[in-house]
């Protein structure tokens, strides 16, 4: 079944394309009852596999010459990937319901990038896995490029050949897993079992591991990110952090660590401090962490900040992997969850409820606008979103946290003390952002409250609340009942551990 | 136990039911002061029946366990003692006090009313948690609708203060956050009723030294900070004079009633049972500061000329009589006469608590009617012979003042005499110095009446309007439960003092 | 010689001639007063028949060849059968996107020319003997010289014919020079003999002459494939020729040079393999300390490595600077002789190397008929070949848009394009053949290099997607060719979801190994 969450998805991507012109009413609502069939169907599937183990869903012969199959599996994390894919998928279109520039070619690559983000959520095969993984890059150029804001075209040649680059590294290391596991299969089972040598696991591992974390964001390859995220439209931006970057860390999981597990070892020896590469990638991931709040909190533009929280969060995810333990890769999981329910929240607030009412983003404009008063419900749906960023606890976001920050602690406590300057870091850059944009100061003169009412804003409409809603339930449900994910997440994790230990 | 606390989870309960209210506040525009009052109301007769059902033993009861998150060992862990109930009560009464006097909020009523309520559901959750997790998201919870009341709804420096108040407290709860991940690295549980059994039985101190080296006392100085900024205790209260003055009143009552008594309880049922041994080793120079909390506030009191400035330090002062018995008791003590001591200074504390919210909350109550009939004055010389136009409104403020005074009969005498009968035992040094706070705070309040309510009436207040009938109605409870408590403690004592009984037979200093 | 044997052998060819002479007939005879469009039409119609009709003889001439004596002539069936199949399928494209041109009046004798020069494609794609190797050559080139120069009205086009010409005849000189040389080492034309003859050669130390001779055969070669640093004529070539001559050269030329290129290379592992299979050697073409490949074997892959890496870096380099979509197609058709070269110098004789540079060769001489179709019907709506022609495409004319998006993210290599799999199974090839330092080094070089090639295909999509337009009147284009480019479109989109389709055709031609 869950396999029609790809099919749908692309077939609903080509009906969008070839709707009439000029009917942009017609191409929303296709895209919406698409999305939504999408999330129905991962929702259903996720209701009935709860804590379920892996399934194998489709397994067809794509490439007999060479092995590849078309394999589609479910197992926890997958499902949980799928689901945030379903719900992000459907708050995007919500979000995206004034576009009215070429509405239709914009759904039809909207929906063809959630295909893709599907497919490689439940790819079981390398190939098939990777081949998703690049129908998802060429949307998103046209996405952001198209409809996009500052610096649109420069941000999207950026992202996609960041995008592209990385996964030309990975290629590169796929194909040099295939050849030398020698195998005729190249379903990730098989690999897994094929035996690489430790020796080429210890390059190849590095290869592909950077070639999927520059999509997840590692610094310092994470430059692609914040140009990106603020040039993209409001949708696009939520897909981006949502779960685009998510694909990068899923791709680290489940290829680097699940086929490459010896990449890990001690090289035995020790420079600057760093015995392996599991020392490399958690500091770049702690760094990542802290480097993106610290420079969240200096921004003049609204989105910058959230484009690197998005950084910094995902800092999150990787320093998660790197732990290599149950609890902190059932963090980096649940943080890929939470991260991408948040940041959309929050992308979707700055983008389409302020700046397409506004039309800027830069702090010292917002200030005296007041919005507080003007917008209520942005702002208090950005303290909500907030508040979830910062990691209070009752949000998605804190288990996440807390579990990645424990499972660190146990591999080496300074990433989790280094870490932890991120969030409280986390905390003054929300701060100050909703400070800024929304609660400033200064109090309006009677001109101003004057030309305030003569330039009323647009009302809120109802696809931003059902949006907020959507996106807030979610990470308030995660928040407050957090196993109703990781009763999926820990059988999946411990297979893959389990696997990667052999 | 009744059937009904076996089977109804009656403390989520009361926890969601302001959220709820809350919830339809928000969108109900004009009525949602009805709703608040509604909602408030039957938070109230919640929290009584809560009272009614507490284990005699003053064991923790109602308890509702279920798992949360079992990877990291989180439970959902709730239950109450005497302790806990009592400042559900007190939650309750201060809230529906606090809706009560905001009749005057026209500016987002409905945002207004639903903070109120979040506030409340936050104050429920964080006297019934008992997983620290849990406790710490409600801790969190009441912050956050609280500065937004302060910096949406303020007088003129609101902003500043809010800011101060958000810094200071959110520093505080970093440092408590901070400590606990160090705990819950070395032990795996963040379970209070776990933890202080660990802690008793000296494998707690073991655990953390083995995992962290020697930060036993650290962790317990985090903890402490998290508290003494929120009680407040000196030298950290300096954003409470400018949180307490810009927020607005109603505002200032719940903050005063009912989120200082979340640092007092935070150190009774968390920072006591955990780290008794450490905090036993720091008790000198906590005394000290306690000494200093109580001392100071009182002078710094008698130096103000805002009205709400003035109950503002006063409120410093009446808390640090709860610390001075809180740190007073932390030592080892041999012997029934001691003990007896410490129980006393215990009961005091509790009741202590209990009395200052309901009578700090109802003196801002009073202040919020005086701003209201003088268009927003509370200077202290701004007034003069009130009782004369305003007869009803001077005897009634009277008696709250008198109340805050310690005068016998009401109820803040009884538990303050019940702390310094168990701490002049305990550490006699400290409990005389503090006298001189009652001096001082007795003057503040003398010339608080003297200067507002006495005196030549000044022309403009000849038609100083008294109290009307709705105003009478609502006070009168509160009035009568101040006589209520201070001529029958037992009603309260009799429920606590099994707590008490039991909080210090597993307490280990 | 067995007449009726070469007859049989032969057939495709022959049809094509057939159909060249009908063409001739028709438009010169009965069509002269008959409105261009019409001549057109029914000139590329009887091309297309003739097509079809050599498609056939491909099958009906059975897999055996042609043999004189007991030296191979013209093979058939395997990598031959495959290339000639698709000569004739792009031959026909090309034919078709003439029906909506108007850069010559002689509809017919252009037809003529690329069915002959398509002969010459089928000559040299089957040729197993360095005459009719040459002969092919010479066939095919002549006619590409002609077609280049057939806009008549063009001074590009002139220029670049002549530019073609002159570089194409001094590369046949140093074809002709490294064949005579290998002549006379071996004493032999037919190429199993003479490369038999060479290893003897090569034993009694004629090796330097035998290296100058490949050098000369590379350089001969690699003008045909346009491979840095024999490429000069390419850019003005490709900028110049007409539409569908371009498309021709593009496409069917390059596919009939690398079938060459296949047959030489397994004429060289021809020996060795045999010894192989019969378990006397082990052999693998590897920088590992054990080679036991012989002398001069191992100078042909070096070579070729050497061009296929100049090709890769230059190419994708070189378009990255390109306004012209023409020149930028032909920087990026050397960019992709390069990545092929590295098939062929990483080679095995198990047909799995063959077959993944036919495939690649096929998928992209589609695409690029596909490419040049688009570039054609732009110019003439614009008057222009530069990138800013193509701003707006979109608007203009969204069924074009949607052709050229396809094509180029194919020719880029994006899943699930049928560039993907091409580039995915040539590369797999070579590392399958030897998975040592050198061919993942280049291997990796090739992948990063198509990381930069996604860069300039994207300045064409971007300017036909996301740019604003100048004129946004739209592009209308005639059905045919309409049909022709979403036809080619949709190929690369199906071929691409299901490669096994494309692969077991492929393999359809080989013998059950």
């Amino acid at each position: 079944m869950l396999a029609w969450s790809i099919y749908i998805s692309f077939a609903g991507a080509l009906v969008a394309a070839l709707l009439p012109k000029g009917k942009p009413a017609a191409a929303r609502w296709w895209a919406l009852a698409v999305a939504v069939a999408g999330l129905a169907i991962a929702i259903a599937d996720y209701a009935t596999h709860m804590g379920a183990g892996r399934e194998v869903i489709v397994d067809v012969p794509w490439v007999p010459s060479m092995g590849v199959h078309f394999l589609l599996a479910a197992d926890g994390i997958s499902r949980v990937l799928v689901l945030l894919t379903g719900i992000a998928a459907v708050a995007g279109v919500l979000f995206s319901w004034n576009v009215e520039l070429r509405t239709n070619q914009f759904f039809a690559f909207y929906l063809a990038l959630i295909g893709g983000v599907y497919g490689v959520f439940l790819s079981g095969d390398l190939f098939l896995l990777f081949v998703f993984y690049e129908i998802a890059i060429v949307p998103k150029y046209f996405l952001i490029s198209i409809w996009g804001s500052t610096r649109r075209e420069y941000a999207a040649m950026k992202l996609v050949l960041y995008s592209f680059v990385g996964s030309a590294m990975v290629l590169i290391g796929l194909l040099a897993a295939y050849t030398t596991a020698g195998s005729h299969s190249t379903t990730l089972a098989a690999l897994a079992h094929a035996g690489l040598p430790v020796s080429f696991q210890m390059w190849c591992f590095p290869l592909v591991f950077v070639g999927f974390a520059i999509l997840a964001g590692m610094w310092p390859f994470h430059t692609w990110a914040p140009t990106g995220h603020v040039a993209a439209p409001t949708a696009a931006s939520m897909l981006l952090a949502g779960v685009v970057m998510k694909l990068g860390a899923y791709g680290c999981l489940r290829v680097g660590i699940g086929l490459f597990p010896h990449g890990l070892d001690p090289w035995g020896f020790s420079f600057i401090g760093l015995g392996s590469w599991r020392d490399v990638f958690a500091w770049l991931a702690v760094i990542g962490i802290v480097y993106g709040a610290l420079v969240a909190l200096v921004q003049t533009d609204f989105k910058f900040v959230i484009g690197y929280s998005s950084v910094s969060h995902m800092g999150f995810v990787l320093l998660g992997l790197m732990t290599l333990n149950q609890i902190g890769l059932d963090g980096a999981v649940l943080q890929m969850f939470s991260h991408g329910v948040i940041a959309g929240l929050l992308f979707a607030i700055v983008g389409r409820v302020v700046y397409d009412r506004t039309h800027t983003r830069q702090f010292s404009e917002l200030e005296p606008m007041h919005l507080s008063r003007r917008l209520p419900f942005a702002a208090w749906a950005f303290v909500f979103a907030g508040v979830a960023s910062m990691g209070l606890p009752g949000f998605s976001g804190f288990v996440a946290e807390l579990q990645v920050l424990v499972g660190a602690w146990q591999a080496n406590p300074w990433w989790t003390i280094v870490s932890g300057i991120g969030i409280i870091v986390g905390v003054a850059y929300i701060w100050r952002a909703m400070q800024k944009a929304f609660f400033a100061d200064t109090l309006p003169s009677a001109h101003e409250l004057e030309s305030e009412h003569a330039h009323k804003f647009d009302p809120i409409t109802w696809p931003e609340i059902a949006g907020v809603a959507l996106l807030g339930i979610s990470t308030l449900v995660v928040g407050l009942y957090p196993r109703i994910l990781l009763d999926s997440i820990e059988p999946a994790v411990k297979a893959l551990l389990a696997g990667g230990a052999q | 136990m009744n059937e009904l606390a076996t089977g109804f989870p009656i403390l989520t309960f009361l926890t969601v039911l302001p959220l709820a209210g809350a919830a339809i506040a928000l969108f109900a525009g004009k009525h949602a002061r009805g709703v608040a009052l509604l909602t408030s109301l039957a938070c109230l007769v919640v929290a009584l029946v809560v009272w009614t059902l507490l284990p005699a033993d003053g064991s923790i009861g109602l308890v509702e366990l279920h798992p949360w998150a079992p990877s990291i060992g989180i439970d959902y862990h709730l239950g109450v003692d005497g302790l806990g109930a009592l400042m559900l009560v007190l939650s309750a009464i201060v809230t529906l006090m606090s809706v009560d006097a905001s009749h005057r909020v026209h500016h987002m009523p409905g945002l207004f009313y639903g903070l109120i309520l979040i506030l409340e559901s936050g104050l429920f959750g964080s006297f019934t948690a008992l997983n620290f997790f849990q406790w710490f998201l409600f801790w969190e919870l009441s912050l956050i609708p609280a500065f937004f009341l302060i910096k949406l709804w303020g007088g003129q420096r609101r902003g500043p203060a809010a800011t101060q108040f958000f810094i200071y407290t959110m520093a505080g709860s970093v440092a408590l956050l901070l400590s606990f991940l160090a705990i819950f690295l070395a032990t795996g549980s963040m379970d209070f009723v776990q933890l202080a059994a660990m802690a008793a039985s000296g494998t707690l101190s073991r655990m953390v030294t083995a995992h962290l080296g020697a930060v036993m006392p650290w962790l317990a100085i985090g903890v402490l900070a998290g508290f003494a900024v929120k009680v407040p205790l000196v030298p950290f209260h300096t954003w409470l004079p400018a949180a307490y003055a810009e927020a607005p009143s109603p505002v200032t009552m719940l903050l005063t009633g009912g989120m200082s008594k979340m640092g007092v309880y935070g150190l009774l049922r968390i920072a006591l049972p955990i780290f008794g041994v450490q905090i036993a080793a720091m008790r000198t120079p906590l005394l000290v500061l306690a000494v200093i909390t109580v001392v100071m506030g009182a002078w710094a009191a008698a130096a103000q000329k805002d009205l709400k400035r003035v109950f503002a330090y006063s409120s410093v002062n009446h808390l640090g009589y709860c610390l001075l018995g809180i740190f007073a008791l932390a030592v080892p003590v041999y012997g029934p006469a001691a003990q007896a001591s410490q129980a006393a200074a215990l009961n005091g504390v509790i009741l202590q608590m209990f009395n200052h919210g309901i009578t700090a909350a109802a003196i801002f109550w009073f202040i919020a009617m005086i701003q209201f009939r003088t268009g927003g004055l509370r200077g202290i010389n701004d007034f003069g012979g009130l009782r004369k136009p305003a007869p009803v409104l001077a005897g009634l403020m009277g008696i709250v003042l008198f109340s805050s005074l310690g005068l016998p009969g009401l109820n803040s005498f009884v538990s303050e005499f019940l702390i310094f009968r168990g701490v002049f035992p305990l550490a006699w040094v400290a409990a005389t110095v503090s006298i001189l706070g009652l001096l001082v705070t007795a003057i503040v309040i003398l010339t608080v009446i003297q200067k507002v309510f006495s005196g030549p009436v000044p022309e403009h207040w000849k038609n100083f309007p008294d109290l009307h009938h709705s105003e009478r109605m609502a006070l009168a409870p509160v009035i009568g439960l101040m006589f209520l408590v201070g001529l029958a403690p037992r009603l309260i004592l009799d429920t606590i003092n099994p707590t008490v009984v039991n909080l210090l037979a597993h307490w280990r200093f | 010689m067995n007449y009726a044997a070469l007859f049989r052998a032969t057939l495709p060819e022959t049809a094509l001639e057939i159909a060249a002479l009908l063409v001739l007939v028709a438009d010169l005879g009965f069509l002269r007063k008959a409105a261009l469009e019409i001549r057109a039409a029914v000139a590329a119609l009887i091309g297309v028949a003739g097509c079809a009709a050599a498609v056939w003889g491909v099958y009906a001439a059975g897999w055996a060849g042609f043999s004189a004596g007991s030296d191979q002539l013209l093979a058939a069936g395997g990598s031959a059968g495959v290339a000639q199949v698709a000569i004739l399928v792009l031959t026909a494209l090309t034919l078709l996107l003439l029906i909506d041109t108007d850069f010559t009046r002689n509809a017919g004798e252009y037809v003529a020319v690329v069915l002959m020069a398509a002969a010459g494609g089928l000559i040299i794609s089957a040729a197993q003997d360095l005459l009719v190797i040459f002969t092919g050559l010479e066939l095919l080139s002549l006619g590409l010289y002609i077609l280049t120069a057939f806009a008549k009205k063009s001074e590009k086009s002139a220029e670049a014919a002549l530019k073609y010409y002159l570089f194409g005849a001094m590369s046949a000189a140093f074809l002709l020079f490294g064949f005579s040389y290998l002549y006379g080492l071996s004493g032999y034309t037919s190429l199993p003999r003479v490369i038999l003859g060479a290893y003897m050669a090569s034993a009694t130390g004629a090796s330097p002459l035998l290296f100058i001779a490949l050098v000369m055969i590379a350089a001969g070669l690699g003008f045909k494939i346009a491979a840095v640093p024999f490429h000069l004529w390419a850019p003005d070539t490709y900028e110049g020729a007409p539409a569908p001559a371009a498309a021709f050269i593009a496409s069917v030329s390059k596919v009939a040079s690398f079938a060459l290129l296949l047959s030489i290379s397994y004429a060289i592992l021809w020996f060795p393999g045999m010894l192989h299979m019969a378990g006397h050697v082990t052999v693998k073409f590897s920088t590992s300390p054990a080679p036991v490949t012989p002398g001069f074997v191992t100078a042909w892959p070096l070579i070729l490595m050497l061009l296929s890496v100049a090709s890769m870096v230059f190419g994708n380099l070189a378009a990255l600077a390109q306004s012209s979509v023409r020149r930028l197609l032909a920087y990026s058709a050397i960019a992709h002789a390069g990545y092929i070269l590295l098939g062929l110098a990483f080679f095995s004789w198990s047909n799995l190397s063959a077959q993944a540079v036919l495939y690649y060769i096929l998928t992209y001489g589609l695409t690029t008929i596909g490419a040049f179709g688009v570039v054609g019907v732009v110019e003439r709506a614009t008057g222009s070949d530069r990138l800013d022609a193509f701003l707006g495409l979109h608007k203009r004319s969204p069924v074009l848009a949607a052709v050229l998006l396809v094509l180029f993210l194919s020719l880029a290599g994006i899943p699930p394009l049928v560039g993907f799999w091409a580039k995915f199974n040539l590369f797999a090839a070579v590392l399958g053949v030897s998975a040592g330092p050198i061919p993942f080094a280049l291997v990796a070089l090739a992948i990063a290099f198509s990381a930069v090639s996604l860069y300039y295909y994207l300045q064409v999509l971007k300017r036909a997607y996301v740019m604003p337009a100048n004129d946004e009147s739209p592009i209308h284009a005639h059905p045919v060719t309409l049909a022709v480019l979403i036809a080619i479109a949709a190929a690369v989109l199906v071929l691409g979801c299901f490669p096994a389709l494309l692969q077991s055709w492929i393999a359809s031609f080989y013998p059950a190994m």
